[in-house]
């Protein structure tokens, strides 16, 4: 049986499952959380796209998110067009905004670029929250209406369904990118970015494109997020949102796309669980859960799990050397 | 002009801060390859623990200023102990990202036990007045925290260019391979320089608790905003960082008197100009290209 599931042909039936999965979502939870997830899961494949296939750690997405949730919001408010409107004018904010960010950030690799994009993203932050007369500073922008020409869509329940095929075009859109001769060449970078180079790869330009591709779907996310609440707050811009989303992509797996699914899930699940149950400090339990994760289980729950199934499926077939295991960013290793 | 002066000296002071905390990132970086994420949670628990000490036994903000450096030091150094050290031989964005899950942890347990609205801290007594420079009087708590923080910078200068010590962390810093080739056990220096490093940032938390707001989220905005300025600096650089933090806080507290709508972006902006012109940092070197 676990032979049978480990089959990399089931590629197709874990499609199936995951499809069903997306689609019954709104019956196995809470209804207005159910497009959370699909929303901070694309956010998490977003980052996920440039940690696990360009080794490039973003550790300020919140920036894209966060634009893009007060874009379509302002969108939504002022000029009351259909949310797709909203949403697709987020995710072209998002995108113009992270090529002059990609631009800068790609100057450095590894940690340095964790570190410029955390300020840059910063830099965003402290922009809407001076700019009061545009993104209501800290009061943040209420009543973002749900429109599609008339169709009552207040209802969260019905309005996960109106956002789902967004998401399921962006996570598509990921898993086209990877799979893709570009995405083989983002490969070839994260592994050795001087060989790359030598190739004749203009390499400062992938990792930029890769960057505005990642911003622009993690734009789409936040677009429907703010859209999903109604509402955009300045929390959306601020660092924790960026650290939220890279603990999701670590806890699922680097570099799995399926993963960073898993756990955004999990962390949405979890987030609410401490906030309804009243426990005061769920910094406490993420930051815990991430430090374990860090520590132990670096391969991430997918990852771990996928792992663990290849060594099953080959036991007793001649050993190969088991993949190692994901490393962040090759580059600086080498440096 | 008056005022201008008065700006500078404002700008020095909150320079300081920067200063020290980048100068504890520096040192930290050099030695062991991490960015600590932590570092302003652990100015945020020096603070902290100036207040603790001060309303449950209290502690004067002199002795505070011996003690909680010393006991974050040791907490520094448990945290190498237990956790950093098992990650030092893999990709150094694990430390950052276990660092970041610490500063969660960190902020919001202190968050639970004092909420998040500040707690007053009175001005050291001696240090209540202000000093006439002249021109103009400034409160002397204010000269008393810059002068301490180009004291400890001059200290650490001189103890890593002048002493054995440093000489061995600045090897190590450098080649560490080759340095344990020579027969030093630079093993045995990284988890006291990373208790150094954290016990600045407890040094710039004791400093910080009379003039700032002592809350949970002092240090959250705070590190970040160090991050741009190691940046500036050059990260691996220990001068760099000093000067690049005084040198921010002079220009952010221009910016106040001529421009104030971007004084709290502007650390950011100098960053994205330096990655424009010098990549490296002011006084980096280029990384050596893979």
């Amino acid at each position: 049986m676990i032979r049978f599931l480990a089959s990399s042909r089931l590629r197709y039936l874990w499609l199936a499952v995951g499809l069903l999965l997306a689609l019954a979502l709104p019956w196995l939870v809470y209804p207005p959380i159910a497009m959370d997830i699909a929303a901070w899961a694309l956010f998490a494949v977003s980052v996920d796209l440039l940690l696990g296939y360009v080794g490039l750690l973003s550790f300020g997405h919140a920036a894209f998110w966060g634009t893009a949730a007060y874009t379509s919001g302002l969108v939504a408010i002022h000029t009351g067009a259909p949310y797709l409107v909203g949403v697709l004018a987020g995710a072209v904010a998002a995108a113009v905004l992270a090529v002059p960010i990609g631009f800068l950030s790609v100057r450095r690799t590894g940690i340095y670029f964790a570190m410029v994009t955390l300020a840059f993203a910063q830099l965003v932050y402290f922009v809407a929250n001076q700019w009061r007369g545009l993104t209501g500073g800290e009061n943040g922008l209420q009543a973002v209406p749900r429109e599609f020409f008339g169709l009552d869509l207040s209802d969260p329940f019905y309005f996960y369904y109106a956002g789902l095929p967004v998401i399921l075009f962006g996570l598509f859109a990921a898993w086209r990118v990877v799979r893709s001769p570009f995405g083989r060449v983002l490969m070839a970078i994260r592994d050795n970015p001087a060989r790359a180079r030598a190739l004749g790869y203009p390499v400062d330009r992938y990792k930029l494109l890769a960057f505005v591709l990642s911003a622009t779907l993690a734009g789409l996310a936040g677009g429907l997020f703010a859209v999903n609440h109604g509402f955009v707050s300045l929390q959306e811009v601020y660092w924790p949102t960026s650290g939220k989303v890279v603990m999701m992509v670590v806890l699922g797996g680097i570099g799995t796309l399926w993963g960073p699914i898993l756990g955004a899930t999990l962390v949405v699940q979890l987030e609410d669980f401490l906030a309804t149950s009243g426990f005061e400090g769920i910094g406490i339990v993420t930051g815990a859960v991430f430090i374990l994760v860090v520590l132990l289980f670096r391969r991430g729950l997918w990852g771990t799990t996928s792992h663990l199934l290849t060594m099953v499926r080959d036991r007793g077939r001649p050993s190969h050397p088991a993949p190692p295991e994901p490393t962040l960013a090759r580059e600086l290793e080498k440096a | 002009m008056t005022n201008f002066l008065q700006q500078c000296f404002n700008g020095l002071v909150s320079g300081s801060f920067y200063a020290l905390l980048a100068l504890g990132l520096a040192v930290i970086f050099g030695m062991l390859g991490v960015v600590n994420f932590a570092h302003g949670a652990c100015y945020m628990l020096g603070a902290f623990g100036a207040y603790i000490l001060l309303v449950e036994a209290g502690v004067t903000f002199w002795l505070a200023l011996l003690i909680v450096p010393v006991v974050l030091a040791v907490f520094g150094m448990v945290l190498e102990r237990l956790a950093i050290h098992r990650l030092r031989s893999l990709d150094p964005l694990y430390n950052f990202l276990l660092t970041f899950g610490v500063t969660l942890v960190l902020q919001d347990l202190v968050k639970r036990e004092y909420g998040i609205q500040s707690q007053p801290y009175p001005q050291p007594r001696g240090l209540t007045g202000s000093v006439d420079l002249g021109l103009f009087s400034y409160p002397a708590y204010q000269v008393f925290v810059l002068v301490s923080s180009l004291v400890v910078c001059v200290a650490v200068w001189y103890v890593l260019t002048r002493t054995r010590v440093g000489m061995i962390v600045r090897a190590a810093t450098e080649r560490p391979d080759l340095t344990g080739a020579l027969g030093i056990n630079v093993g045995r220096w990284v988890t006291p320089v990373f208790g150094f490093g954290i016990a600045l940032a407890g040094l710039a938390g004791v400093l910080a608790a009379p003039m700032r707001a002592v809350n949970p989220l002092m240090g959250a905005d705070l590190v970040i905003a160090v991050f741009a300025v190691v940046v500036i600096g050059g990260l691996g650089s220990i001068f760099g960082s000093v000067v690049a933090g005084f040198g921010v806080g002079l220009l952010q507290a221009l910016a106040n008197l001529y421009a104030p709508t971007i004084a709290q972006t502007l650390v950011f902006l100098l960053m994205a100009i330096v990655l424009l012109w010098r990549p490296a940092g002011l006084f980096g070197r280029e990384e050596a290209m893979a």
